[in-house]
Order: structure tokens, then sequence, then C-alpha cells
């Protein structure tokens, strides 16, 4: 029921492989932390894959959503890759596929951050 | 504690993620007995999902003395599922709406707004205290997808 997190680094990036569940309670708070603890070591381009995410309710959403944010008021870049289909359809009902940036392929995505 | 009728089943529950995860749980099995497809199935289940967050944590805020009850029909032309809490009640009318471009980039507030996506009826009450809410999905309906 839980949501599986590793985490590996492309180029500068780091991308965090996300499996399982994003829902209220352990899920989401795995991610708040995942994220926060990049950003205290100062890694703030990352790249969630979320290849592996076979469910995600509105708190998962909402932690996404954080994570866009919090990463952004830093100054940093989150990007989104490997959506399936029913995250995509609940992006989409909620409006927030344009507001993230959505990547379907690994190579291209790294490629799309900012180089500085 | 459980009680059946005819083909109604209810829970009452303590206000926990535990029983957000059986209610979770009871909903796909009665989509997925109803005969529904499984992209409804996952409509109904999250949608019932989120109904009971909003029981156990808007509701009920986790409260040890509080339950949430949950009731699930199989009329033959409906699925009816009542969600119900003891908190201090829910005024639908009151929520920010979450697709307004000030809302969208907000953590919270996207619950009500998937269960009406996702059920073909929703009716909230004021059972004082607490809210019920009724998510009916039509059997032999087909998906719309949005």
């Amino acid at each position: 029921m839980s949501m599986k997190i590793s985490t590996r680094q492309v180029d500068g990036i780091t991308i965090l492989d996300l499996g399982g569940r994003i829902t209220l309670g352990e899920g989401s708070v795995q991610l708040r932390d995942s994220v926060r603890d990049l950003l205290a070591k100062g890694q703030k381009k990352i790249l969630l894959n979320l290849g592996d995410v076979n469910y995600i309710d509105s708190s998962g959403i909402g932690e996404l959503v954080s994570a866009y944010t919090t990463v952004r008021n830093q100054g940093g870049e989150l990007k989104l890759l490997n959506l399936t289909r029913k995250v995509h359809d609940l992006l989409q009902i909620t409006k927030l596929y344009t507001v993230f940036d959505v990547k379907d392929d690994e190579a291209s995505a790294i490629a799309a951050f900012a180089t500085v | 504690m459980t009680g059946q009728q005819a083909s109604r089943i209810t829970y009452t529950l303590d206000s926990s993620l535990d029983s957000v995860n059986k209610v979770e749980q009871t909903a796909e099995q009665m989509a997925r007995k109803a005969g529904v497809d499984e992209d409804e199935i996952f409509r109904i289940s999250m949608a019932v999902r989120e109904a009971a967050v909003n029981a156990v944590l808007h509701g009920n805020a986790y409260d040890p003395e509080k339950r949430m009850t949950a009731s699930f029909e199989n009329t033959g032309a409906d699925l009816v599922i009542r969600i119900s809490d003891e908190g201090r009640g829910l005024d639908p009318a009151t929520l920010p709406d979450p697709l307004a471009p000030e809302n969208l980039l907000r953590g919270s507030g996207r619950g009500i707004f998937l269960i009406r996506s996702f059920m073909d009826e929703v009716h909230f009450r004021q059972t004082h205290p607490g809210t019920e809410l009724t998510l009916i999905k039509h059997l032999g309906t087909a998906p719309t997808g949005d």
C-alpha cells in the first residue's frame, strides 16, 4: 500500500523514482520529506519519475503541487516524468497538467533543465 | 461493527487511515462485483476514498471519540455509497473552486471536486453534528472520462 522512493543522479539532476501509491499519510509524507532533504542538500533540479505510481489521491496531487512550488520558490526546477494514464488524467481534470512541466522521455527531461 | 440487510452493508469505523483504506477497498470490491469496467472501478473507489478522507480528516479530525459510518448498496440500478462523520458539518457552497487560477497551486482542496467529477450524483446532508455524503453511480451508463 505504501510508496517506494529511490534516488539517483544524472548530469546534475536528481531523479526520484517513485512507485506505488502517493496518498494521504505515508506516501505524501515520504515525498515531502524526500524533496525537503534534497533542497537542504542544495539539490534543486529534481525530476520526479512517476512511471511506477499506480495510484494518487487528492492529498498526493496536493503534495506534487507543494513540491513544485517549494522547489520553485527556492530557485530550483521540478519536472514530472512518465505519467501513467491515471495520473495524467487526474492532472488534466484538475487543470494541473499545464502547470507542471511533464516529460515522457528521461533524456529529453534531463536536457530540459536549465544549465546554470 | 458490521450490519447487513439485503444488499446493503454498513460499517461503523474509527477515525483513522486504516478505516479510509477499508472503505476504499470495500468500494472497489463492490464496483468490481457490479461488473463495471476498470476505469470506473478506479473512479468509484477514488471518490469513496476522498469522501472517507473528508470524513476522517476534515470532519472528525482524527478524534478517537468520533466515528465514520460507511454504507454500500447495489440497488441494481445504482451503486449508492453513504459516508457520514460526526464533525462540525460541511457546507459545500463555501468550498473554493480548485480550478480557479488563484487556487490551482494550493496544496489541498481537490477532494470534493474529484468526488463530483467521478460520480453521477453527489448529495450533502447536514446531520447535526456531522455531514453525510451520498455518492451515486448509475449502472449501465458509459464512463464519461471527465
